[in-house]
């Protein structure tokens, strides 16, 4: 029976690593389900997790990359306070002025200044890494302090609010969201683009001679990636929108709100951000010069440089990618809180560290997929908002989420001594 | 052959790491189509001497001509522009990935979009693996999962799949078995009759003796001499090596 199922996942060329994570979380949300008699279960939650993830999940791709070169980042939380409060200021304080309260464009600026902002503090820190050799660990603890005091400056510590509307729109909420039928149009191509891919790779290795998959192997494959999709935005598209904000969207759109109406929330933008984020990432991870020399710095850091890799510049542009990401999440943490106060991002890049971890990155470098820090966030937020809905105070939700961790990381070490990887 | 512009002429090259003097005032020299041996004790200078050439350390002080003008080597990408290919001692190969991986790092095939093509890299890679070590089966595995030959294997494979015109071997056939030590040779022998100059570092005298057109030996960072193979016996290079005495009655070049 065992090995039956071992030579299925065989076949299926199955990652037993990615399937171990997803069985974690699904053995979390199953007993929350228990405890809280279903409701964790509920569209509802799920829609609620997606969201609460999407911060520190952009921001955990972009630390595989760190960690795999053997590097690590403590700035990222402080940093996307800095840069929440800068540009919260800048669309409060500064556009209105220039540009007229409510334009169109200070959304678009303060999107762009963000991640812009991001890219340059981390191209920095990067440089300082790469070229005057000060070790990351001390540069990003340097500015885990730098930033989180400077962004008390900014506003002299004041809280910045209201943010533009359209902005707002990035954090999700009820508005924040594709809707039902986008939602679904958004689901068939995602399936169809992952459906396609999974071909073309199979017509390319085919070319070459290569041996492939069989072909009910690739069709459950398939089936299993088309299904997910669509499984996943039927659940958001189950997600009814409560009374209060009908009541408000309608008459934005100038529709007239009846009892009985019902719309559902749909894919919420910030995790619209994040599917693309994870995308990208992992095309650059896998199929770019770029994420190849990172896996080979962090593989043998002088092999890659005898190779005639620049590992220095390399180091300048992983920080300045960590940077944007943080520019990018840092946009949803204040869109979604529609406020930033001097405490945003605080503890955050313990967060995103411990969920590139949970999603099998080495310290010890080389080794770390962007899927597997996507589910990490996953697992660490559906532990927190579980724990939190039973009722489990916050002193002892730490300790459950810090006995994971290590328990996780243990598990990981573990499995690769067994399978020699 | 000694009149024409050597392909490789590195003069009075020296380098220390801290006091050490691990490559003194050394010269030496290769020709298109000739095998040069580096011989020497451990701790000689055989690996940093070569190194400097291959962009991996700068020296302190010489100078490198290759074809007769002054070259300027201050990184690997420097030297591989000059179409050194280097296999070095400690192989330098990203154990987490695979063979194809490795042996185009730095110089990726890729597609129309830019992006790495895996599938052609392994294409080539298993194209080449056939004619250096047929037995070479582990594509898709990472090389921390080969053999020592193995890895050797797909170091020399990166080494000689770029048209190199001056190829560096440092102990290529260390961890080979006989076999494989045999193919490298006839690889050797091959490269050699197509023009490329090959500098040999290796601790075993037969093998200088069969494969190489000379010798140079070193000891303690400096050169002892460089012989013609053809003019000494082994017990001569021998004592060159041990004793660092320059054999009788035979012209040295130093
Ligand atoms: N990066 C380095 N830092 C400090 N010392 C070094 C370094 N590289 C080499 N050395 C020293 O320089 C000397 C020459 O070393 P090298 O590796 O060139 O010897 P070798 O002739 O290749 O020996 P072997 O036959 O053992 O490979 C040694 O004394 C070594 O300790
Ligand atoms: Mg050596």
């Amino acid at each position: 029976m065992q090995n039956q199922a071992k030579t299925l996942i065989n076949k299926l060329g199955l990652d037993p690593r990615l399937l171990g994570m997803i069985g974690a979380l699904v053995v979390i949300w199953i007993v929350f389900g228990i405890f809280t008699e279903g409701r964790f279960l509920s569209p509802r939650n799920f829609f609620n997790v997606s969201v609460q993830s999407a911060s520190v999940a952009v921001m955990a791709t972009g630390m595989v990359f760190v960690i795999v070169t053997r590097n690590i980042d403590l700035s990222v939380g402080s940093l996307l306070g800095f840069i929440g409060m800068s540009v919260a200021a800048l669309q409060v304080q500064v556009l209105p002025d220039v540009l007229g309260l409510g334009h169109w464009s200070i959304w678009i600026i303060s999107v762009f200044a963000a991640i812009l902002m991001g890219a340059v503090l981390g191209a920095f820190q990067g440089w300082v890494i790469g070229y005057l050799t000060v070790p990351a660990f001390i540069v990003t603890l340097g500015g885990f302090l730098v930033y989180r005091g400077a962004m008390w400056w900014v506003t002299k510590g004041q809280t910045q609010a209201p943010l533009d509307p359209i902005f707002r729109l990035l954090g999700g909420g009820a508005e924040g969201t594709l809707g039902e039928t986008l939602s679904w149009a958004f689901g068939i191509v995602a399936a169809l683009v992952a459906v396609g891919f999974m071909l073309l790779s199979r017509r390319n290795k085919a070319a070459h001679g290569f041996s492939v998959k069989p072909a009910w192997a690739e069709g459950i494959l398939m089936a299993i990636a088309a299904g997910g999709i669509l499984l996943f935005v039927s659940i958001m598209n189950s997600y009814p929108i409560p009374k209060g904000a009908m009541k408000r969207i309608t008459k934005a759109q100038g529709i007239e709100y009846t009892d009985g109406m019902v719309w559902n929330h749909g894919v919420a933008i910030p995790v619209v951000i994040l599917l693309v984020v994870a995308i990208v990432m992992t095309i650059i991870a896998r199929r770019t010069r770029f994420g190849r020399y990172i896996y080979a710095t962090g593989g043998n850091p002088e092999a890659a440089e005898l190779s005639g890799i620049n590992t220095r510049f390399l180091t300048v542009k992983i920080f300045a990618l960590m940077g944007a990401l943080t520019g990018i999440a840092s946009i949803i943490a204040s869109a979604r809180l529609n406020a930033v106060d001097v405490g945003l991002g605080t503890l955050d890049e313990l967060r995103v560290i411990a969920a590139a971890v949970i999603g099998g990155t080495a310290l010890s470098g080389g080794a770390g997929t962007i899927y597997g820090a996507v589910i990490g966030a996953l697992i660490m937020q559906s532990l927190q908002s579980g724990m939190a809905s039973v009722g489990v105070d916050a002193p002892l939700q730490n300790i459950v989420v810090g006995v994971v961790l290590v328990f996780a990381v243990w598990i990981d070490i573990v499995y690769r001594r067994r399978t020699g990887a | 052959m000694d009149k024409q512009t050597p392909l490789v002429d590195m003069r009075d090259i020296q380098i220390s790491f801290g006091g050490i003097h691990a490559v003194d005032h050394v010269s030496v020299d290769l020709h298109p189509g000739e095998v040069v041996g580096l011989l020497g004790h451990n701790g000689a200078g055989k690996s940093t001497l070569i190194k400097i050439l291959s962009g991996a350390y700068q020296a302190d002080g010489g100078e490198i001509y290759i074809n007769g003008k002054k070259a300027e080597i201050h990184n690997p990408r420097d030297a591989r522009r000059y179409n050194i290919e280097t296999i070095y001692q400690t192989l330098a190969l990203a154990d987490n990935l695979d063979a194809a991986s490795n042996l185009f790092l730095g110089r990726e095939l890729t597609t129309p979009l830019g992006t790495v093509d895996d599938d052609a890299m392994e294409a080539e890679t298993r194209n080449i693996m056939a004619k250096l070590n047929p037995n070479f089966q582990k594509f898709s595995e990472p090389v921390s999962a080969l053999s020592g030959g193995q890895r050797q294997s797909v170091a020399i494979a990166r080494a000689v799949y770029f048209d190199a015109k001056i190829l560096i071997m440092d102990e290529p056939t260390a961890a080979l078995g006989p076999h494989e030590t045999q193919m490298v040779s006839e690889l050797i022998q091959q490269l050699k009759t197509q023009g490329i100059g090959i500098f040999l570092i290796s601790h075993d005298i037969h093998d200088v003796m069969e494969l190489c057109d000379r010798a140079s030996v070193m000891k303690n960072g400096k050169l002892v001499g460089t012989v013609n193979v053809d003019d000494v016996t082994d017990d001569d290079l021998l004592s060159m090596i041990i004793l660092g005495k320059k054999p009788e009655g035979v012209a040295v070049q130093s």
